[in-house]
């Protein structure tokens, strides 16, 4: 009885041993097929993502994991390269996006990272990334410094270092603007950050700032620095605020009589302006990655692929994780290999890659090169600008 | 320009003092510093918002509504955060005080779920009626915030010195347990005064909103404490010293911002309420009404 007992046991042991050799087999023979330039056709590789899902900020995590889906969905259907996502939470916490990008990183099969969502995040999940050399992509993280972390660090989002000045540029050119003034909230970083921008694009562009105004966050009554402004008569006034108040700045701008376009930096970028000014707010300009109305087979056809999958309209955060994957997949078919320093060489040569947000390169740094849209709203929607 | 800053500064001044006026009156009588007024102000310029653009009505009716909402908004306050508190043996003198901080907050965050957290166009045809002089645009809205502040605050002196309400309201705030063996029914004295005061902030409430077509829930905070600034300027409990207080301050403000550094707007503008009070401690208007009390 004993004996046939103990060796049941032994049979048991043999088999389970047995089973996890195979186990461990399989996923060897998986990673080595991804591996091996001689598999010949696709590349196949597995991606992670850190995405901000649950908590208060979810509807960007869904939004941009929407997006990387999406283009998934799309890539492996063409077959040059054949993606698999491995998702993780990051609740939009630095410690949590962390140890999920840990946890990503110890997966010797997963080659690269995308993600997380916010630049706090990247800025304790970037170096670790760096340090393990893993390329490592933000598809929403617009803080300055992001792809200065390390080499192996990219983004693909617009900065607002490059967004505010394109707008200024497109703004000053058409109205032949000489003189601006500078109306900005003086509480937030977010906004505080805006008017660094503005004001050293001002200076480089040798505009006459005739005043700098301030003012706080929830304030009500702009009606002092709008008159002020008035009356020393600007081109334009460059602001940098939050939706929430830069909509009734120009709706009581309007309404004192000052007529001159505004321009204003990516927080102020919302058709909630509109919702809020109404007509006031025709004649505000904003540089923006994305546009959804563009006349470009290519956005339409996103659009309409992402509305009929997701039951929305897909917003700046989809866009750019759609066209990151897309990055990914390209840097990938070039690297013609699933190997992190050979995927992080071949996307640091991408180059005027043609994508939804428009031509785009990173530059030295692993930082966006590319021309955004600017935008103005005319006859109460956003519009191009010419 | 100069002309125009003035009309800037009258009207944030006169909606200041109607907000004041709200503050002084509970402390005059009660004795209490009501945090929640900021609030109560808020729900009003919201009821405003709601009545108007929402359901389309005119601005008549966005008024009636506001001043019965924050009515109803300021007998709860005292009924249910002020009068449990009074009177009772072992009660710290501050706690009323907390205790409208506990509503402001509540109030503040029930906005937010009932709004949302974004700004609310005040879209009325009245607030858009202007005409122009020469360059200087002037709308109807900031004339009949100035009228609607002075006529306010003659009609409340008025009616604290010559009526019998007044009268009783008055002894209440003198010495709410002689008034009360004197006959004077002291707790229906103080819940009207509570509600009154909520009504006056929900006025102010739409006043605001059709002036600078923004409301959102944060805004009450902001105006809460420019309101209590004002009446230590003027004069705890006083009247007049509240729209005096109210006008000074809307004033300061535009003029450093027109003549100085905006950065510095509010910095200034309470640094002078300091030098002021450094050199008439009582505020400017306030006499017996504040030394009576212990």
């Amino acid at each position: 009885m004993r004996k046939i007992l103990n060796k049941s046991f032994l049979l048991f042991t043999v088999l389970l041993l047995v089973v996890l050799t195979a186990c461990s087999n399989n996923s060897e023979t998986s990673g080595k097929k991804g591996d091996s330039k001689e598999s010949g056709k696709a590349v196949e590789a597995k991606i992670g993502v850190v995405s901000y899902l649950t908590g208060p900020g979810a509807a960007y995590g869904e939004a941009i994991t929407n997006g990387f889906n999406l283009a998934k969905k799309e890539i492996n259907a063409k077959g040059d390269v054949k993606i698999d996502l491995v998702v993780e939470d990051s609740a939009g916490k630095q410690e949590q996006a962390l140890s999920a990008a840990q946890k990503l990183m110890s997966d010797d099969s997963i080659v690269a990272l995308l993600g997380p969502t916010l630049s706090t995040e990247m800025n304790v999940v970037g170096p670790e990334a760096d340090l393990n050399g893993i390329p490592i992509m933000g598809t929403s993280t617009t803080a300055e410094g992001i792809p200065q972390i390390g080499d192996y660090v990219f983004r693909n989002s617009l900065p607002e270092a490059l967004a505010i000045p394109a707008a200024v540029k497109k703004a000053v050119d058409k109205y032949k603007v000489k003189k601006v003034a500078i109306l900005y909230g003086n509480d937030d970083v977010f906004t505080k950050s805006g008017y660094d921008t503005m004001k050293k694009t001002a200076e480089k562009m040798k505009l006459d700032v005739v005043t700098t105004e301030t003012f706080q966050k929830g304030q009500a009554d702009y009606n002092a620095q709008l008159t002020k402004i008035k009356g020393l008569q600007p081109d334009l006034i460059l602001c940098s605020a939050l939706y929430n108040e830069g909509a009734v700045i120009m709706d009581q701008a309007r309404k004192l009589g000052i007529d001159v376009p505004f321009v204003g930096g990516n927080g102020f970028n919302s058709p909630q302006v509109i919702q809020i000014a109404g007509q006031a707010a025709d004649g505000l300009i904003v540089a923006t990655p994305w546009f959804g109305d563009k006349q470009d087979p290519k956005v339409q056809e996103f659009v309409k692929k992402y509305e009929s999958e997701y039951g929305k309209k897909p917003d700046q955060f989809a866009a750019q994780a759609y066209d990151a994957l897309y990055i990914m997949a390209e840097a990938l078919k070039n690297a013609g290999e699933a190997d992190r320093d050979a995927l992080r060489d071949s996307l640091a040569e991408i180059k005027d890659f043609p994508g939804i947000l428009g031509k785009f390169s990173f530059d030295k740094d692993g930082d966006v090169v590319m021309d955004p849209t600017v935008l103005i709203i005319k006859d109460g929607k956003f519009q191009i600008f010419e | 320009m100069l002309l125009e800053q003035l009309i800037n500064g009258i009207t944030l001044g006169s909606i200041y003092a109607i907000v004041a006026l709200g503050f002084t009156l509970v402390f005059g009588v009660l004795g209490i510093i009501n945090m929640a007024h900021g609030e109560i102000f808020m729900f009003g310029a919201f009821v405003g918002v709601m009545v108007t653009s929402t359901l389309g009505w005119p601005i008549w009716m966005a008024f009636l509504a506001a001043i019965i909402v924050t009515a109803i908004l300021g007998y709860m306050l005292e009924r249910f955060a002020l009068r449990p508190l009074r009177g009772k043996k072992g009660v710290s003198h501050l706690a009323p005080l907390i205790s409208t901080i506990g509503v402001s907050i509540l109030l503040e965050n029930l906005s937010h779920h009932l709004f949302g957290a974004g700004n609310h166009p005040f879209k009325n045809a009245f607030a858009e009626i202007h005409f122009t002089i020469g360059s200087i645009t002037i709308y109807v809205v900031q004339i009949v915030i100035f009228v609607i502040s002075v006529v306010l605050m003659m009609a409340l002196s008025y009616w604290l010195s010559k009526t019998r309400a007044g009268k009783a309201l008055r002894a209440t705030a003198e010495n709410l347990d002689t008034a009360s063996i004197l006959g004077v029914n002291t707790r229906q004295i103080i819940t009207l005064t509570v509600v009154m005061a909520s009504a006056m902030g929900g006025i102010a409430g739409i006043l605001v909103g059709m002036a600078f077509n923004s409301v959102n829930p944060q805004m009450g905070l902001s105006m809460g404490l420019k309101g209590l600034a004002i009446i230590i300027l003027g004069g705890m409990g006083n009247v007049k010293g509240a729209m005096a207080g109210g006008l000074i301050l809307g004033l300061a403000e535009t003029l450093i911002v027109a003549y100085g550094d905006s950065g510095y707007r509010d910095a200034i503008a309470f640094l002078a309420i300091i030098v002021i009070l450094l050199i008439r401690p009582q505020g400017l208007f306030g006499q017996k009404t504040s030394e009576g009390r212990p």
